[in-house]
């Protein structure tokens, strides 16, 4: 599966790990949320930054205590109209996770530029479409009305325009 | 009236574009119709049982002239020469072809119209108050908190993938008009102690195959806070909301199954983990969107109209309409027009292009260019001077637009039902066109008193049959049409669901029915000043049971 992220098929440096095989010394790792609270004293000790697996059934609060140690979060969509992982990802962004924050499942062009408005920067993606079709589909709309979103730098955010002087979006340099 | 400013338009003309490329791109077959159909449902187009059917969204059932000729123009060339006025104040075209639905969409545009979000598991066309802002009980206009949820709807990326649709109801008024206890969420305009304005935040109201009445879980909620508030209601519904069965995907059920305490509960504390620090955007917002809602320049008048008296003692006719038909203006001298869309032996909410076109001229001309749609299905002219309503009632009844029926027996609400809809499981155009016919005789219906007949085609109670003084709903048992009655059901302040009273009807046999369950009432009320609903709420069922089933 290409692994979309700054509008650019990249290659994924994360090795997911199963539950029940053994964690290697080095390397990023991927593993499933279960596993980090299972193993967090092991895990905890790693050398490197590690990426988990968030279900979108799991609650976002419990994952704060490790977020220090996490540089990847992965939610999924089992099915793009499954939208539960849209909210989780929003309120992790709004709880300051600042790491990068990665779409799985059922993702595709027609939904993308939502994703990223919430918050995610990377994408697992289908090789049914080509990468210029991402490309387009990650800013179809140039404008939106909702304060706080992640958006690119040509994008317009139409309340915090008609009404600057008051504290407006900050810049966010993750939405990739 | 709202209107768009550059970025408004440019929204709008966007997402059309958007969909005009995967309309584009369906054609082809490059996107699967699994794929199209949430796409092309989250821009208002249906596939029913004939062909494509187009729900265009009129935000809080306003428009003017200039935007009910449009929807004059497409009826008559995308469509076949009419439109339905629906219960949720849009306007539906049943006809529609998906290689010209993006040139409607465009059509739309041009006249500051659009068919976003008018279907989906999204937050649909928000509904208000048919009279905002000419109604004499009103305490605010609730129509700028309605462009505000809009435009913060419009797209909203967390919330376009919801477990089911969603509806928002606005009353500024405390007779409810707009059924704010049946909808997902019903927001209720009032001053608290301290005499500030603010709202009361309902949750979890519905219809559909399970009928339940709103919970409160915000006595007060200061104006400025409420996108945030609202924003903290769709999360824990989105995180939470059933996901496994769609007949329990409302939040409806979400508040049942945990409790209005816990919802409660989850709601405050997602809000106070992301309170609203900053609302001096939305406050500043909401001020601009409120200056094109300022109260037209009316005119000093009298209140004595000495030529609408004149007409009205001269024309009995017209005095029937102007007393059923008319409604107190907040202003001295002016009066709320409601036109029926019920002509006897009619299909409710049906106008064709040329009345569309009459009633935007009469908008134009009498009214302050404005028109509303009410969830009953007709149409209103807001600000009509009580001198004028006689020019107003003569054009209307040249274009069959002058039934006096207007919160009567004819008065019917009524679904497409399976003439249209793929949904349906019985046809309730015709049972409320043969209601109507029964009863055409205006003084018969003037004796019934205010009566709300309201009749489903099936379970998901798109014509409200839950909350009709009288409910219909039609069924079918093993390829037989049958229709069940319900008795008691309200949709304003003091909301209820209907009892059903007994075994199912044939459709031949409702308009009998309905006739021995008016008749009874006449013979149990105290006085003809006890409406229907307060004698059956007074005796409950037993009488009509009796008086419906004691032959069998």
């Amino acid at each position: 599966m290409p692994l979309l992220k700054n509008n650019q098929f990249v290659a994924d440096d994360y090795t997911f790990v199963a539950d029940e095989d053994a964690l290697p010394a080095s390397g990023k790792v991927l593993v499933t949320f279960a596993r980090l609270k299972r193993d967090w004293d092991e895990i905890a000790k790693l050398p490197a930054m590690v990426g988990v697996k968030v279900a979108n059934t799991d609650k976002t609060d419990e994952l704060t205590p490790y977020l220090s140690k996490i540089a990847l979060v992965q939610l999924t969509f089992p099915a793009f109209t499954d939208g539960r992982s849209y909210s989780i990802g929003r309120e992790l962004r709004l709880d300051g996770y600042r790491g990068e924050l990665r779409a799985d499942g059922n993702v595709l062009p027609d939904q993308l530029q939502l994703m990223r408005q919430v918050g995610f920067d990377s994408f697992l993606v289908s090789d049914r479409f080509p990468l210029e079709v991402w490309q387009k589909a990650a800013h179809s709309m140039s404008l939106a009305y909702q304060r706080g979103l992640f958006r690119q730098v040509q994008e317009t955010e139409v309340w915090s325009t008609r009404h600057h002087g008051f504290q407006a979006w900050e810049e966010q340099p993750h939405a990739g | 009236m709202y209107r768009y400013d550059e970025f408004d338009a440019k929204f709008v003309s966007e997402r059309t574009a958007q969909f005009r490329d995967q309309a584009n791109r369906r054609l082809s077959g490059e996107l699967t119709e699994d794929e199209f159909r949430p796409l092309r449902l989250m821009n208002g187009l249906y596939l029913q049982l004939h062909a494509y059917m187009l729900r265009v969204a009129i935000p809080y059932g306003t428009l003017s002239g200039k935007q009910m000729r449009q929807l004059a123009m497409i009826a008559d060339k995308y469509d076949k020469g009419y439109g339905h006025f629906t219960t949720r104040q849009n306007i539906q075209y049943n006809w529609i072809k998906l290689e010209e639905t993006a040139d409607i969409l465009q059509a739309l545009a041009d006249v500051e119209m659009h068919a976003i979000q008018t279907s989906g598991n999204c937050i649909r066309n928000v509904t208000t108050d048919h009279w905002a802002g000419a109604a004499a009980d009103e305490l605010d206009d609730p129509r700028p908190i309605g462009e505000l949820i809009r435009q913060w709807s419009s797209l909203h990326p967390e919330f376009s993938f919801l477990p089911r649709k969603f509806k928002i109801a606005i009353t500024g008024a405390p007779h409810d008009r707009a059924a704010v206890k049946v909808h997902d969420i019903g927001l209720r305009l009032h001053k608290n102690a301290a005499g500030q304005i603010g709202w009361e935040v309902m949750v979890g109201g519905g219809q559909g195959r399970t009928p339940m009445i709103a919970q409160t879980v915000r006595d007060f909620l200061p104006q400025n806070e409420l996108i945030a508030y609202l924003e903290a209601i769709m999360r824990v519904y989105n995180l939470y909301g059933r996901r496994d069965n769609k007949y329990k995907a409302r939040i409806k059920i979400l508040v049942h199954e945990i409790g209005a305490e816990k919802f409660k509960a989850e709601v405050e504390a997602e809000y106070a983990k992301h309170p609203a620090q900053q609302t001096q955007v939305e406050e500043a917002e909401l001020a601009r969107i409120a200056k094109y809602f300022a109260a037209p320049k009316f005119e000093k008048m009298s209140r004595f109209a000495p030529h609408f008296e004149e007409h009205r003692r001269a024309n009995p006719d017209f005095a029937a309409w102007a007393r059923n038909n008319l409604a107190a203006h907040a202003k001295e001298g002016y009066t709320i027009v409601n036109i029926s869309l019920k002509p006897e032996g009619g299909i409710p909410g049906d106008a064709t292009g040329e009345q569309m076109r009459v009633m935007a001229e009469l908008a134009e001309r009498y009214s302050h260019d404005e028109l509303r749609v009410s969830h009953a299905q007709n149409i209103v002219l807001p600000h009509v001077k009580l001198e004028d309503a006689y020019v107003v009632w003569q054009e209307l009844k040249k274009h069959d637009l002058a039934a006096a029926n207007y919160g009567l027996a004819g008065d019917i609400i009524a679904c497409p039902g399976m003439d249209y809809c793929s949904l349906a499981t019985a046809r309730s155009i015709p049972v409320s066109m043969a209601i109507s016919r029964k009863f055409g005789d205006l003084a018969k219906q003037e004796d019934y008193g205010p009566l709300k007949i309201n009749i489903s085609g099936c379970i998901n109670a798109c014509g409200h049959h839950h909350v009709g003084h009288i409910g219909i709903l039609g069924l079918d048992k093993k390829g037989e049409e049958y229709f069940q009655i319900t008795l008691g059901g309200s949709s304003s302040e003091n909301a209820s669901i209907g009892t059903i009273l007994g075994p199912g009807f044939s459709a031949e046999e409702v308009p009998d029915a309905i006739e021995t369950i008016l008749n009874t009432y006449v013979k149990l009320r105290e006085s003809k000043n006890e409406d229907f609903l307060t004698a059956y709420r007074r005796v409950g069922p037993k009488p009509f049971k009796e008086a419906l089933y004691a032959a069998a």
